[in-house]
């Protein structure tokens, strides 16, 4: 039980102060702008949108500054300010066939159609600390000299549209018009959860955790025995439906990354033997989330396929129940606050069973 | 619709006060601020989900004539918003669809598309051919 405290007002006044005085640094540094942390710090700012749930450049980078670059903070701090608006609707499902792709990689097909681009990517970097970075007037770098139109980007349909051709992968459920979506921030989750709120849980979970329970997958605990078909990253329009109107528009563009997953197969009862999907989807280009993402999905799907469960990424409710880093770091933190009185009817506990001589084990419990 | 909501507020406040002074539009209702979640679909294609919210602003301007313009676009920017729906509304003037069309909403067409091709174009300079080695299936 938690017992509140009065008094420490002005400590904590103080406090804040002096975190706001920390949060400035030394005055001889320039001020960092939210512009800045937008463009130069993109990654940090794709990561917070993903996990606060809430799409907009300008917010998340504001909060990082405010967090001092504490990115669960800013997350935080965003989940925060999405309570404080009103929630107009909900937009059309994002068509991620007709992205603007900025990248799209697949290591089952080399000769994919609409080929394959790496666009911006760490991957086959040296991970070497660039010293040239250090110095504020270093040459801008120059983005690559444009290609021949000929090597635009055609259209790109989806890996697992391929492979679903000669029915050799499990096609999704075909959406059914009208029924209802699960929105775990306006119903708790429930167990068995369906998918649909098992991938938003996922979608706006800690990607630490999810990584871990990814690469737990890898390691054995409940193999999956992964292929990544597709990850593209792009650009996707937003269509929302406007009842004074009678029609949906298009409202806006937003960045994403999607991750295919092609997985074990199965079979077996009179059905063919299919590759299994997981899928992933994030705000921004968070590549790591939604491999992650994908991997646990499937995981999560062990009881559909009849899968033994081997791992923690297999147990909906483990899993569900401790991926969102608000709710995890509110209950760890929260232990840092005063437990005097807590504290003190233990301690009374305590004293009062050395003066009753033992029985130290079963008071334990 | 989809144009405006990409549009620069500088692409809209520069019409507005050159060819449209005297629009005399005015808030049906208050600029609002608000969210829309966004939805995505297992694997790509199949049942939607709830992926996350994203911010959105709205506004409903009305003419003198009569004529009703709408804006919802992604972000914060009211001002933004308002311009959008008072050249929504204009558009839907037969006499003034045209200078719209010419003056609005082209020139932002046409900068969307060279936006687009510019970055098309880069990120072609990193198509990669990846080809495997020993697998035999080039011999004849």
């Amino acid at each position: 039980m938690y017992v509140a405290v009065k008094g420490g007002e002005r400590a904590i006044r103080n406090a804040h102060a002096l975190l706001a005085d920390r949060r400035r640094g030394n005055r001889d540094t320039p001020e960092l702008t939210t512009a800045q942390i937008d463009e130069q710090l993109a990654l940090a700012v794709d990561r917070v949108m993903s996990e606060g749930s809430l799409y907009d450049r300008g917010i998340a980078a504001l909060a990082i500054k405010q967090a001092r670059g504490d990115l669960i903070e800013a997350i935080f701090l965003v989940r925060a300010y999405r309570t404080t608006l009103p929630r107009f609707g909900f937009a059309e499902p994002i068509d991620t066939a007709a992205m603007t792709l900025s990248r799209r990689v697949s290591a089952t097909y080399k000769d994919l159609p609409g080929g394959q681009v790496l666009g911006p990517t760490f991957d086959y970097s040296h991970r070497l600390i660039d010293f040239g970075l250090e110095t504020e007037d270093a040459p801008a770098p120059t983005a690559p000299a444009a290609t021949a139109a000929s090597d635009a980007q055609g259209p790109s349909p989806r890996v697992t549209d391929l492979i679903a051709r000669d029915d050799l992968i499990e096609r999704e459920l075909a959406p059914r018009p009208g029924a209802p979506v699960s929105d775990i921030t306006r119903d708790a989750l429930a167990f068995p959860a369906a998918r649909d709120a098992r991938l938003q849980n996922l979608a706006r979970g800690d990607e630490g955790f999810l990584l871990s329970l990814a690469y737990s997958t890898q390691r054995g605990y409940g193999r999956t025995h992964p292929f990544v078909g597709e990850i593209r990253f792009g650009e996707a329009a937003v269509e929302m439906f406007i009842d004074d109107l009678g029609f949906a528009v298009s409202i806006g563009d937003i960045a994403l990354t999607e991750c295919q997953m092609v997985n074990q197969f199965t079979g077996g009862d009179g059905r063919p033997a299919r590759f299994t999907r997981g899928y992933g989807l994030a705000f921004g280009q968070s590549e790591r989330k939604a491999m992650s993402m994908a991997l646990v999905d499937r995981a999560l799907r062990a009881d559909e396929f009849g899968e033994e469960h081997k791992g923690p990424a297999q147990d909906e409710e483990f899993v569900l129940s401790h991926s969102d880093n608000v709710q995890a770091t509110g209950f760890v933190e929260h232990l840092k606050l005063p437990h005097y009185v807590d504290f003190q009817a233990e301690l009374a506990l305590l004293r009062q069973l050395r003066r009753d001589g033992g029985a130290v084990a079963e008071a334990a419990e | 619709m989809g144009l405006l909501a990409r549009a620069l507020a500088s692409e809209l406040t520069g019409p507005l006060t050159r060819r449209f002074a005297d629009h005399g539009a005015k808030d049906l209702k208050p600029v609002e601020t608000g969210l829309v979640m966004l939805r995505g679909r297992a694997g790509g294609d199949g049942a939607p989900f709830n992926l996350g919210e994203a911010t959105v602003t709205r506004a409903i301007v009305e003419l003198p004539g009569g004529e009703r313009g709408y804006a919802h676009i992604l972000g914060r920017d009211a001002e933004l918003a308002r311009l959008a729906a008072i050249f929504d509304a204009l558009w839907q003037k037969p006499d003034q669809r045209r200078t719209v069309e010419t003056c609005v909403l082209e020139p932002i067409a046409s900068r969307l598309e060279a936006a687009r091709a510019r970055r098309s174009a880069e990120i072609a300079a990193t198509r990669v051919d990846f080809f495997t080695l020993k697998r035999g299936e080039d011999e004849p």
